[in-house]
């Protein structure tokens, strides 16, 4: 399992493993949101909390159709699944993999946008920390999404579209977590939430995925 | 003689086209007369007005958009267990069927909402968790246009069906938890004692009666169409085998 961990993190961060590029694209979305709802401080102190999470979000998403669908190509998608680890582990493996090349850049990367943002200063804190505990969701549900969709032809936009109402209850509890933070208030009962969808997920959701990528690579 | 015996396509197939005519008549003159009754033979309320009469679609419609999401993941459980294909291709009936209601449910609600609260729309967590149930319907559907393999798609949806269930009800609840709720209560039930009027309940539980049982004439119908599609193209590649 951590050969494989090792494996995965290698491929992304060399050459063409499309290390910086949910970075990269966190990074562009949240410099186009003052162009299109103005330059105003107080207003985008409001919103600055939401569109770091959706910016995050959406980060996520673009960098899944990478995860299996790279592996499936070569072949060593079906060499892993013969191997000995059970198809459960190197998911969940997979998915540790992307949450270290996507998530973690993107709960670093948060407070530097949030001063682009005007976030309050009281928000940096919970913005990261939502963050931390929300991104393990994300990564675990989009390598669903991902075994669901390894074997089609223009799967990318139907992930989107199976992923995003999955990730709803995740963006909620987060963002709100984030927001009350940001307003000085305590974030404590959302972000408890969320660390309960990010638990729940991880300890199930790895199953569903190896159900349908059993059923995929058949 | 058990329920499993309709997972024979043939038997099912006999059986529906017996009991479809008649369950087709029903449907249509509960509906109807549901909706005449609530339309003409019903006061205004003294509040709303006739505004209130859209609850003949508005509930109707709801209650089969919750229902059918419910019959596919029984209906894929059933898949999943059992594999049984007249099961998976029923869950494949159902969802277009149970995205219409989803949709209709929302418009009408949108058009009383609109004299009533003075906006078309309002994230409340009943309109936006049904928006959510409506995005998981265009998912499902997708997934199994996108699949060729009718095996490998019927495994697939069905476990998205399963995985989606579960977000769902998460999503319902999440939803509460973000904002407040301008809808109000459920009003139809058994354990409460305020409830619809009397007047206004009686054609509403005739109209809801009629949605059920249209509901399963269509997904009745539309597996029947599924399971004939399926055979055409078993004995079009039969066919080209034999070239």
């Amino acid at each position: 399992m951590i050969a494989l961990l090792i494996r995965d993190l290698q491929l992304a961060f060399r050459a063409g493993g499309g290390f910086g590029l949910g970075l990269a694209f966190f990074l562009i979305v949240t410099v186009m949101v003052p162009f299109a709802v103005g330059p105003d401080a107080a207003g985008l102190a409001v919103i600055a909390p939401g569109v770091l999470w959706l910016g995050a979000l959406l980060a996520c998403l673009l960098s899944l159709d990478r995860l299996l669908s790279l592996d499936w190509e070569d072949g060593s998608l079906d060499l892993l699944a013969t191997a000995p680890l059970p198809l459960e582990g190197v998911l969940t493996i997979k998915a540790l993999a992307h949450w270290l090349t996507t998530g973690v850049p993107l709960v670093l990367a948060a407070p530097v946008l949030g001063v682009l943002l005007h976030l309050p200063v009281a928000g940096y804190f919970w913005i990261m920390l939502s963050l931390l505990i929300g991104t393990p969701a994300l990564s675990v549900i989009g390598t669903f999404g991902a075994a669901l969709t390894v074997g089609l032809k223009r799967g990318g936009l139907l992930l989107s579209l199976l992923v995003m109402p999955l990730y709803v209850p995740t963006l909620i509890f987060g963002a709100e977590a984030a927001r009350r933070g940001a307003l000085g208030l305590s974030g404590d009962t959302p972000l408890l939430m969320l660390a309960g969808i990010s638990l729940g997920t991880i300890a199930l959701l790895p199953f569903a995925s190896a159900a349908v990528l059993r059923v995929n690579l058949r | 003689m058990s329920i499993w015996e309709y997972a024979n396509p043939k038997k099912f197939l006999r059986t529906t086209e017996r009991v479809l005519p008649p369950l087709w008549l029903a449907s249509a003159v509960l509906i109807a007369g549901g909706l005449i009754w609530g339309f003409f033979f019903t006061p205004d309320d003294y509040r709303q007005g006739a505004t209130v009469k859209i609850i003949y679609l508005h509930v109707p419609s709801a209650l089969m958009a919750i229902n059918a999401w419910f019959m596919m993941l029984v209906a894929s459980l059933i898949w999943v267990i059992r594999r049984h294909h007249v099961s998976a291709l029923a869950a494949r009936a159902a969802a277009p069927v149970g995205l219409v209601m989803t949709l209709i449910a929302l418009l009408t609600g949108a058009i009383w909402g609109q004299p009533m609260w003075g906006t078309w729309w309002a994230w409340d967590p009943r309109l936006t968790s049904f928006l959510v149930l409506f995005l998981f319907y265009l998912g499902y559907i997708a997934l199994w246009q996108a699949i060729d393999d009718p095996d490998t798609a019927a495994d697939l949806t069905s476990i998205l069906c399963l995985v989606g269930s579960v977000f769902a009800v998460l999503s319902r609840y999440a939803v509460n938890f973000w904002n407040q709720g301008l809808h109000q209560g459920a009003s139809l039930s058994l354990d409460k004692e305020e409830n619809v009027a009397d007047v206004f309940a009686y054609p509403l539980y005739v109209c809801m009666a009629g949605f059920i049982l249209f509901f399963i004439v269509l997904v009745l119908y539309r597996t029947g169409t599924e399971i004939r599609a399926r055979r055409m193209s078993a004995l079009l590649a039969r066919e080209r085998m034999s070239e």
